[in-house]
């Protein structure tokens, strides 16, 4: 199979977020960056089908904070190809972002033949427009399917599983070449230690592409961002871990639990 | 005349959810400031008798064509968007859920219609409407504006009444025939969950686990509090994904909606898919080291602190007053 997966780099949401002074994009000073979490186990299920039913795994990119790293753990965990968009991922929507996207697959280096599958996440935590993948399948006029939680072949088909509610999984087949946003992967996404990408930032290259679209359209009018204003606030219990139990065995009593 | 809002009915196998009746009230707050109508698209030929439950639409648009009976994007996508022309709708709502998932994006990119995800609440300042969606786990809220009331919005479940889009009155219902081509994506069969050892829907303490609980060795910690509480352990999606707990034990958009008179939620951040499952439990008391997270605003009871310093200590607070 020829398999491309698309990484998206999103804030990572342990730090605070804080709004910049345009009131319409975030404070980037203190903000880290780390991979979608969908899209790591986009790369994951690429990578069992790769070992399953042989062919390549290509990362995708456009350029963004902490990118190069991410693409180099993608080839340490076993992609064959790391490429990277020079167009900046920043304050690109997911419809602008699939519109480059498609320019890479229609007018290469990325190819659609018979055997390609492109995975992305199923969504992003800054999907304001959207799903990228749903987006891009229909630019390219592909089959898609979102929320997908595993993907099998047969008799040259794809047998892919989908999360409805309450557990409910839907099957589905699919004929190549398709898009599917991938929300997680048939096992947990692999582990590869800090020094084998080490090594392979010394051995390996990000090959870096150029797509030709002009300014990617913008579609949406943001008026502001903002912290959410907080309807309530819990009732807080201070002290040490000693007290906090104490204080929760109260509340769990006041409940008629204990 | 303002131009009707067309809401996409959500029905899954024969049932309405109540996300569509979620819409259907947000998108009669909208028609109460501008006039407009509010019509409703039913998909699937086992939709006929539903109609009547969508009291709240002006009109219930209904496509029965067989091979929209399977919840495929693409297909669901091509009866919108040809109703939405047919009723000159240019403000489609469709929810923010995982059997629409898909059907937004690929209506706007054949409409051209911009899209606005995530919305929790909307309202109509002159000719625009603005929608209010929460980004990064609901850690940053977004105001976007849609010019002349054009634009397809997803609304996220949870965050409109449902009783203010239901109704008694039977709505004028016009059935549009329509040939939907097979989807390319086939479907096949549902896959039932597994029942697991436990129903977590029908327990009244639980204790859950988010990332904060960082092992799989933790995760039995909280096993025994919920043991020593006579409740049982659940989890939001990244300690499912880890494979930590079974699926049968997931919270949340994909897993199950819970309301236990306790949930006790450890090194969970709040983010708004576990929310959607947790928000009717009766008292919520949320343990995390982040002080900013989304969890506090939601919970009745709240703590700064490192989930596995105290659960240890609860354990043993608890074990004690039950002697």
């Amino acid at each position: 199979m020829n398999l491309y997966v698309l990484l998206k780099m999103v804030p990572d949401t342990v730090e605070e977020l804080n709004v910049a002074a345009d009131g319409k994009s975030l404070d980037t000073e203190f903000l880290r960056f780390k991979v979608s979490d969908p899209d790591e186990h986009a790369l994951e299920q690429a990578l069992i089908l790769k070992e399953k039913h042989g062919g390549t795994v290509t990362v995708v990119a456009l350029e963004a904070p902490e990118v190069d790293e991410v693409l180099f753990t993608a080839l340490a965990k076993g992609a064959d190809r790391a490429l990277k968009i020079t167009t900046d991922q920043t304050r690109l929507g997911a419809f602008a972002a699939a519109q480059v996207y498609a320019a890479f697959f229609k007018a290469g280096p990325g190819q659609i033949t018979p055997e390609t599958l492109i995975l992305a996440g199923s969504q992003a935590i800054d999907d304001l427009e959207g799903e990228l993948a749903a987006y891009l399948a229909e630019t390219l006029g592909l089959p898609y399917l979102g929320v997908v939680c595993n993907v099998a072949r047969a008799n040259g088909k794809l047998i892919v599983l989908k999360e409805f509610a309450g557990g409910l999984r839907g099957q589905f087949e699919i004929g190549l070449p398709a898009v599917l946003g991938v929300q997680s992967a048939e096992k947990p996404p692999r582990y590869v230690p800090v020094a084998k990408v080490r090594a392979v930032m010394k051995s390996a290259k990000i090959e870096t592409v150029e797509v030709g679209v002009s300014e990617p359209a913008v579609r949406l009018q943001l008026e502001r961002l903002y912290k959410p204003e907080v309807a309530g606030r819990a009732q807080m219990l201070e002290g040490t871990p000693e007290e906090i139990a104490e204080k929760i065995v109260e509340v769990l009593a006041k409940q008629g639990i204990l | 005349m303002a131009k009707p809002i067309l809401v996409l009915a959500e029905q899954h196998r024969g049932e309405i959810a109540d996300i569509t009746f979620e819409m259907l009230g947000a998108a009669r707050a909208v028609a109460g400031a501008t006039g407009a109508p509010v019509f409703a698209l039913l998909l699937g030929s086992d939709a006929v008798p539903l109609t009547a439950r969508l009291g709240a639409a002006d009109k219930v648009f209904l496509v029965d064509t067989p091979t929209l009976d399977a919840p495929v994007p693409s297909a669901a996508a091509t009866a919108l968007k040809t109703v939405q022309e047919q009723a000159q709708a240019d403000l489609v709502f469709i929810g923010c859920t995982n059997i629409s998932l898909g059907i937004g994006p690929i209506l706007a990119t054949r409409t051209g219609l911009p899209l606005v995800n995530f919305c929790r609440a909307l309202r109509v300042e002159g000719n625009a409407l603005v929608c209010t969606s929460q980004l990064f786990g609901g850690k940053i809220a977004a105001d976007v504006k849609l010019p002349d009331m054009r634009g397809i919005v997803c609304l996220y479940p949870g965050a409109f009444p449902a009783e203010a889009g239901r109704g008694d009155k039977p709505p004028a219902v016009e059935k549009v025939p329509l040939l939907v081509d097979p989807p390319k994506v086939i479907f096949k069969q549902y896959l039932q969950p597994e029942t697991g050892d436990v129903d977590i829907t029908k327990q009244s303490v639980l204790v859950g686990v988010g990332r904060g609980i960082q092992t799989q060795d933790n995760v039995q910690l909280a096993e025994e509090l919920a043991q020593a509480l006579g409740g049982a352990v659940c989890a939001s999606r990244p300690v499912i994904d880890q494979g930590w707990l079974p699926l049968s034990r997931q919270v949340g958009k994909s897993g199950l909606s819970v309301k236990p008179r306790v949930y006790l939620a450890f090194g969970i951040s709040g983010a708004p898919e576990h929310w959607e499952g947790i928000q009717n439990s009766q008292c919520i008391i949320a343990i995390n080291t982040d002080s900013k997270a989304p969890i506090f605003d939601g919970a009745h009871y709240g703590a700064v602190a490192d989930a596995l310093e105290v659960l240890p200590v609860l354990i043993e607070k608890v074990k004690a007053r039950k002697g």
